[in-house]
């Protein structure tokens, strides 16, 4: 493993001893991060040498993004030691860990929309003139040198909001290869970028690694891992599956190392009467974001879609229920082309939709339960003169809870006070309140518990034994795979395939899902 | 939360953990009898009465800040549909002068209207009502179709509505009354209507599809409306309800003073706001009651009658109101946090 350093020019470094540790940019030993309700890493280590490209990979929900974020000092580990450049460190803050040398380029653009591409780069370290006001003639021909030497060609002061988004990748790139760091972390930075630009990021990033500064890529993509990376580190579940040199590993085998477990968790998957077609599909589009998608849904099957995170599988549902309706395509319920304008013409065609993100689109915090769970149902026969038959509603909420064992003393409680379990058991109680006919799931399961999670895949197939047409969006590919009937995969907007419960493997879904 | 659960339960509360929770409005409560109480202690240092055992002082108290509390029913509304309403104040002027201008009577030679002298109450009453729901209208459709901030919308309709109010008349006030009309805010009458209006909106609020709305949007707009709510028609109802509370706060306004003039009602949406706030509803939607809004609007009048009461200038009160208006805050933003941690 260490053969590979000594053949990287170090430029920049000045001469060392050649002993391994001083070689090692990043040492991070047995780390473990937890949030409520979820061990986010386990034991982990991780180490980055100097001189070469580091790729992280790993399903979504694998660890990657909260290491990369313990490294750029956004997070702070519960345990574990980290050294950088051999000195133990505890980082307090992104900006700490920049000062440290090592600078992250997010996944989400940080820039300042309204301000010049010199003034995002060199904001906090402005040169001044000797009145003790900003210099921008300097700042602008220090922007230009840095241009230069990574070959962008963009107006130093042109408007951030005025580029493309992949410009603005560039700047970011420029931001952090001006701070001089020597640790450079990126995250999955081709997403947004065509084949030409990857070109570009690609001579870059080459440059910086015969500079000897050490770069952490984190992507999804094979053939990226294989074109511009020396080492991989696999990660599975919050675990550290392995660390190997690219060029001793074959496609197959890293999606093995990704994929590994068996299934060793139940699933309830009980096999139930498939019934007449409930929903239909096709070449519905959103513009920019998915294109042509069908597919059907019959009575009592439960599809699961997989795919990674901005495939599109999650639009896909928020177009089906209204929430951001499609550009075009056609939609048939019970066999009837119907137009699906909003969420609530969705729900008066019998749809359902637990989002992908409780906190956000989900639960009404500063309510109580009961008012999170009877909000869907405030009209028709709940109504009596103008004003809500409050004791019935109670009494319904009342016999919801208690079929889905939400775990409260009292329906009056805040939402806020319960675990994510019991609030996604609230959330699909205000959906069962509207009797259902496609209930449409993104995530059912995200951050909660195994206790709950195996009670919300009974319910889900209970639902399914009754005569419901069920979607199950999810990234963990065991539950996918132990729960659907047929299997729907996306990658970048597009549908890769549909597969049968019998044929459906973790590697043969990874590999559609990796395009 | 734990302490809450094992009283639900029945069971008796761990030892050191116990808290007694009372419910937030009886805590502004305590506030309103706080404030009172120091002024009666500063009363018989001072000037030697008794500032609460006074009927008339009493009725004074809650007679001047009725129109504020009207105007505060409304405001509490979109306050905890997450918005907020900078033009009631304005919105009062304006109703002012146009329900003034049709309740003129035919003894006077220079009547806004000269052939609309001597109508029945009815008529300047609706027209006044219908004023306001129009601004209100106005505020709600063009923050739910233009998505502009609730501040920048109303801050229009402000700063519009005066203008208009002002131009109506070219600045004239609008005197010479019917008796009818006048009777409207006459005697306790502001205190009936404001009480009135509060316990129906406290009943809406509580018990209907309109008020679980209003409660769900502020809480959580983009959930709400993927729980099936019509959110920007639920958005623009309630602006309207405010504007049309606005505009009676205008006629109550009108027929007490017997007239209309064109700066009434001035700055009484921060006060309205403030009332609100006092009153425990949150700026940041989801969280308030018309209860608190009463106490609230209650805690200003007792602050006025008080500073008044003990002879000190008005300069001080709203130095004194300004930063009890700051405190609630505060007091809000902290309580919130103390629930999440």
């Amino acid at each position: 493993m260490l053969s590979l350093v000594p053949e990287k020019p170090l430029t920049t470094a000045p001469s060392q001893p050649p002993v391994a540790a001083q070689q090692l940019l990043i040492d991070v030993q047995g780390v473990r991060k937890a949030f409520p309700g979820v061990v986010a890493l386990d034991d982990v280590s991780f180490r980055l040498r100097a001189g070469t490209v580091h790729a992280l990979m790993g399903e979504n929900g694998a660890g990657k993004s909260t290491l990369m974020k313990i490294l750029a000092g956004v997070y702070t580990p519960d345990q574990g030691v980290y050294r950088l450049h051999g000195r133990e460190i505890a980082l307090t803050s992104p900006l700490d860990a920049l000062e440290n040398g090592i600078a992250m380029i997010h996944q989400e653009l940080n820039l300042m929309p309204f301000m010049s591409i010199a003034e995002n780069i060199w904001i906090r370290r402005e040169p001044l003139n000797r009145f003790g006001l900003i210099d921008h003639a300097r700042m602008y021909q220090m922007t230009r040198e840095l241009f230069a030497q990574l070959s962008i060609e963009l107006d130093p002061q042109a408007k951030v909001a005025s580029l493309s988004i992949s410009s603005r990748q560039m700047v970011e790139i420029a931001r952090a290869v001006s701070y001089n760091s020597d640790v450079l972390i990126m995250d999955e930075p081709t997403s947004a970028l065509t084949e030409h630009e990857v070109a570009h990021l690609f001579r870059i990033v080459r440059m910086l690694r015969e500079q000897g500064k050490g770069i952490i890529y984190i992507t999804h993509k094979m053939n990226e891992l294989f074109e511009i990376a020396d080492e991989v580190s696999v990660f599975r579940d919050g675990h550290f599956i392995g660390c190997k040199q690219v060029e001793q590993l074959s496609h197959d085998e890293v999606i093995r190392m990704m994929v590994g477990r068996e299934i060793t968790e139940m699933f309830p998957k009980t096999i139930v009467p498939i019934g007449e077609v409930a929903l239909e599909v096709s070449h519905l589009t959103l513009d920019g974001v998915f294109h042509d998608v069908s597919f059907s849904l019959r009575q009592g099957e439960i599809l699961g879609v997989a795919g990674l995170i901005g495939s599109g599988r999650s639009n896909v549902a928020e177009t089906l229920f209204g929430v951001s309706p499609a550009s075009s395509g056609q939609i048939r319920i019970n066999g009837q082309p119907v137009t699906i304008d909003s969420p609530r013409t969705a729900m008066q065609h019998g749809m359902a939709f637990l989002t992908e993100d409780r906190k956000d689109t989900g639960c009404f915090l500063s309510l109580s339960i009961q008012e999170n769970m009877q909000i869907s149902v405030l009209g028709g026969d709940n109504l009596q003169a103008g004003f809500v038959r409050q004791q019935a509603l109670d009494a319904m909420c009342e016999a919801m809870s208690g079929t889905l064992r939400v775990k409260t003393p009292n329906l009056d409680e805040r939402i806020e006070n319960l675990s994510g379990g019991n609030q996604q058991k609230v959330l699909i109680g205000r959906w069962l309140l509207t009797n259902p006919k496609i209930l449409i799931l993104d995530e059912p399961t995200r951050g909660i518990d195994v206790g709950a999670k195996a009670e919300i895949h009974k319910l889900i197939c209970k639902l399914a034994g009754q005569g419901v047409a069920v979607i199950m969006i999810s990234s963990e590919l065991p539950e996918v795979l132990g729960m659907s009937d047929r299997i729907m995969v996306m990658h970048e907007g597009r549908v890769t395939g549909i597969v049968d419960r019998a044929d459906a493997t973790q590697v043969s879904i990874m590999t559609l899902a990796a395009g | 939360m734990a302490i809450s659960n094992t009283q639900a339960l029945g069971k008796s509360p761990k030892p050191g953990a116990f808290r007694f929770k009372l419910p937030a409005e009886a805590r502004i409560f305590m506030v309103l009898l706080g404030v009172a109480l120091i002024f009666e202690l500063l009363g018989w240092i001072f000037v030697g009465q008794s500032f609460i055992a006074n009927k008339e002082r009493l009725i004074v108290m809650i007679l001047q800040v009725s129109v504020i509390g009207i105007i505060a029913v409304g405001v509490t509304q979109i306050i905890i549909m997450g918005g907020i309403d900078l033009s009631s104040g304005s919105v009062v002027a304006l109703t002012a002068m146009v329900s003034a201008s049709l309740a003129q009577t035919s003894d006077f030679a220079r009547a806004v209207f000269p052939t609309l002298t001597d109508l029945p109450v009815i008529a300047p009453l609706a027209a006044g009502l219908l004023v306001g729901l129009v601004c209100g209208l106005i505020n709600g459709t063009v923050i739910a179709k233009t998505a502009i901030p609730p501040f920048i919308a109303t801050l229009g309709v402000m700063v519009t509505a005066r203008g208009m109010a002002k131009w109506y008349t070219q600045g004239e006030p609008i005197s010479m009354l019917s008796d009818n009309y006048a009777a409207i805010g006459a005697g306790i009458n502001p205190v009936i209507i404001f009480l009135v209006t509060a316990l129906v909106f406290h009943i809406i609020l509580s018990y209907t599809r309109y008020g679980k709305y209003t409660y769900a949007i502020g809480a959580n707009r983009a959930a709400a409306r993927v729980a099936g709510i019509n959110v920007n028609r639920h958005l623009i109802l309630v602006y309207t309800v405010a504007g049309l509370l606005s505009g009676l706060a205008g006629v109550v306004t009108s027929a007490r003073a017997v007239s209309g003039q064109a700066g009434m009602g001035m700055m009484y949406e921060l006060d309205a706001i403030a009332a609100a706030v006092i009153g425990g509803t949150s700026l940041n939607g989801g969280l308030g009651k018309i209860t608190g809004t009463v106490i609230g609007t209650l805690i200003l009048g007792t602050m006025t009658s008080g500073f008044t009461f003990l002879r000190i200038d008005a300069y001080y009160q709203e130095i004194v109101k300004g930063i009890i208006i700051v405190v609630a805050v505060v007091a809000d933003q902290y309580r919130q946090r103390n629930r999440r941690s």
